[in-house]
């Protein structure tokens, strides 16, 4: 095979391998809200509703595109572009295995979180374009967010950056074979439930979805959107979240570190991810949201001063046990 | 400027930085269908225009068509989130009116409807109101189904008392319509218990969570001035420092027979509104506890054996009857005039009287507030606007 074909390839398997595992952790979200709930979730649609998320999407595919007349179409119909872009690429520095990714940058998790932080101008583009009051009340509180959130963010992750002493995803995988980051005493645990929270709060999750807000802002900066454009910004929600998960499997939870023979990697993997999915949905089916000035207070007052201090601490553990590693 | 402009729609900022933002009467936190006109700077509400009306069913010019013993059934149609309440005000009335004797049994199993009623009625009133703040798609609708899964139990009770789970058609004028059916004290026991165990479920799921606490807790302050000079009732009143409980105050009905406590909390915000329900609850399900083992023997209604409903003639004469609702008081005036139906009928919705409290209180909140403050008032628009 010429070298020039892996990287076409590669990002083609990957981008449809990223679609199919959002559709279906849809399902899992579902069935395990459905059971928080006491509720059975999707039953109807195949086997255990296992068929449900095809059904979803070929209904999406089929409903009527509705533009406002008041929106402003160029804003309106690129935005949820603007915003599946960003939730894609973040898994382009994201090694599944030893080898296997599409990019294995020597820069991977800055990378990570720059693309992360872009999704803001996609979300902002479609409460904007739509014209509509509550879009626009969403895409304020967007802003005001997603920026004091994304601090705390790159501060959690830097973490264990700082404790792998890389910046390289398959070289922080590498440096937790004898212990996992969220074992490393005291800093990896809080480290990770700041992670945990900043992950929340930057991917817009309940109780921190105060952009969605259905309860006052319906739909917040997606309520004018149908049909395939509202499936798109879903689809980009749900991979952000997965990189999200990922990425926390991967500097906390060894990545693909697990008993077995190699190739079960990725599957040790997959399953970490979807655990720190499953932390971050387990905590959206069980709080209420919280208001937009607290969100903002909770940012700027607590997580941020916190998870600083714990940056700056990780800095001088490391230097004073002059190497980085476990 | 050119076509593409056309059709824009500009937002009326009016050149003061402020936004008029419609809510309702669509809305997801509407409950039901009212309107709230916010005017906004930036997420602070200066201004809200509360309009109602778009439930109007003409209730009190139909009350003019039906005799007294039809009417019952569609009394329930007002508060059809407490359909047993209206039932109990428009009989009440009417048996004030006639001076009619109503059975010792009767008068416990409409307490026993009553209470449980209460209980339905306040469970969709604390899922709804963590939907509002929780969301539909969050924390907010885990506690909805919970609540619901607990409205059903009571509502399974009813429909096995009446054929009915939602309008019932149970009180009588001089009575009930009908009497227990085998094993339904038994059935009711184990609800109850199996209830007041979940209520404390609900009570540690939402006050050891932060979040809850934060949203509720000097969110939406009536003080005990505003709350008497607007007429607000319920655990509204109570929870701006009122004792005030028509039970206790009136005694109507046979609640002299049975002890309860009146909740009251003097802070007046969200979170005291909540408590005062939360201890409502139980004091509820310990009336009917009480009821079910002192049920009396003996007839279920002072008119039995009625052949037509045309029989049911009330004297000349008027009267207003009032009972403490879920919701505060509801009281009916009936004027009679010796046919066998009223001469004129008008409701006095508690929801009505609650609802004027939004103007007073909503403005300095953000939005967010809004809709945990308009929940907090649990109103029912049907009874709003009957």
């Amino acid at each position: 095979m010429p070298e020039w074909v892996t990287p076409l390839v590669a990002p083609f398997i990957l981008l449809n391998a990223v679609i199919g595992l959002v559709t279906y952790v849809t399902l899992l979200e579902r069935k395990f809200a459905a059971r928080m709930q006491s509720r059975i979730g999707p039953y109807r649609v195949g086997p255990h509703g296992l068929l449900q998320p095809i059904a979803d999407a070929i209904k999406l595919m089929m409903k009527e595109d509705v533009v406002p007349t008041a929106a402003d179409r160029p804003v309106y119909n690129l935005a949820p572009v603007v915003f599946l872009i960003p939730c894609m690429l973040i898994f382009a520095t994201i090694p599944f295995a030893p080898g296997l990714g599409v990019a294995d940058l020597n820069i991977g998790v800055l990378f990570f979180l720059a693309v992360s932080a872009m999704e803001i101008v996609g979300l902002f583009m479609a409460g904007w374009g739509s014209n509509n009051k509550y879009a626009l009340l969403s895409a304020m509180r967007a802003v005001n967010q997603v920026i004091s959130y994304d601090l705390p963010f790159i501060f959690a992750a830097l973490t264990p950056v700082l404790l792998a002493g890389s910046l390289r995803m398959s070289d922080i995988a590498a440096a937790q074979q004898g212990l996992w980051f969220i074992f490393y005493p005291v800093i990896g645990q809080l480290a990770f439930i700041a992670f945990i929270v900043a992950t929340v709060a930057s991917e817009n999750r309940a109780p921190f979805d105060i952009l969605e807000a259905e309860s006052e802002l319906v739909a917040g900066f997606r309520v004018e959107y149908s049909g395939m454009k509202f499936a798109i910004i879903q689809l980009g929600e749900y991979a952000h979240v997965i990189g999200a998960s990922f990425l926390g499997a991967l500097l906390f939870l060894g990545a693909w570190a697990g008993p077995g023979p190699e190739w079960a990697g990725p599957i040790w993997f997959l399953i970490k991810a979807m655990l720190v999915f499953l932390l971050i949905t387990w905590v959206r089916w069980s709080f209420v949201r919280i208001r937009v000035d607290q969100i903002l207070a909770l940012s700027w007052k607590a997580l941020m001063p916190a998870t600083l201090v714990l940056l700056i601490a990780t800095a001088v553990v490391v230097v004073w046990r002059g190497h980085a590693g476990v | 400027m050119t076509t593409a402009n056309a059709g824009r729609v500009e937002l009326d900022y009016a050149g003061s930085e402020r936004l008029t933002m419609n809510m309702g009467p669509q809305h997801p936190s509407a409950h039901g269908v009212f309107r709230a006109i916010l005017t906004l700077e930036g997420e602070t509400v200066v201004g809200i225009d509360a309009v109602i009306g778009y439930l109007h069913r003409c209730h009190e010019k139909l009350a003019e068509t039906l005799t007294y013993a039809q009417y019952p059934s569609i009394a329930s149609k007002t508060d059809y989130v407490a359909a047993m309440t209206s039932e109990f005000a428009y009989v009440r009335a009417a048996e004030t009116i006639g001076t009619i004797e109503v059975p010792k049994r009767a008068e416990y199993l409409r307490v026993i409807a009553a209470e449980l009623q209460r209980v339905a009625s306040h469970l969709l009133w604390l899922g709804t109101w963590c939907l509002d703040m929780g969301g539909a798609l969050g924390g907010g609708a885990t506690i909805f189904l919970y609540c619901i899964r607990e409205r059903e139990l009571i509502l399974d009770l009813f429909e096995s008392l009446v054929g009915a789970r939602l309008l019932y058609g149970f009180y009588q004028v001089g009575g009930v319509r009908y009497d227990l059916p085998a094993g339904w004290a038994d059935q009711c026991r184990t609800t109850v218990d199996l209830i007041e165990q979940r209520i404390g479920e609900y009570e540690r799921m939402l006050e050891d969570n932060p979040f809850f606490m934060v949203r509720t807790q000097g969110v939406g302050v009536i003080s005990r001035e505003l709350a008497q000079e607007l007429g607000i009732g319920g655990p509204l009143l109570r929870g701006s420092g009122v004792h005030h409980d028509l039970r206790r105050a009136d005694g109507y009905s046979s609640y002299r027979d049975f002890e309860f406590a009146v909740p009251v909390e003097t802070s007046g915000d969200c979170f005291a509104r909540y408590r005062v329900r939360m201890v409502e609850f139980r004091q509820a399900l310990r009336i009917v506890r009480q009821a079910l083992d002192r049920l009396p023997d003996g007839p279920i209604s002072s008119r039995p054996g009625l052949k037509s409903v045309a029989q049911v003639r009330i004297p000349k004469g008027e009267a207003y009857a009032r009972i403490e609702g879920a919701r505060g008081e509801v009281g009916c005036y009936l004027i009679s005039d010796g046919s066998a139906k009223p001469y004129r009928m008008k409701w006095r919705g508690a929801s009505f009287s609650n609802l004027a409290v939004l103007p007073h209180i909503i403005p300095g909140h953000k939005v967010a507030d809004v809709v945990a403050i308009m929940g907090s008032v649990d109103p029912v628009f049907g009874e709003v606007d009957r």
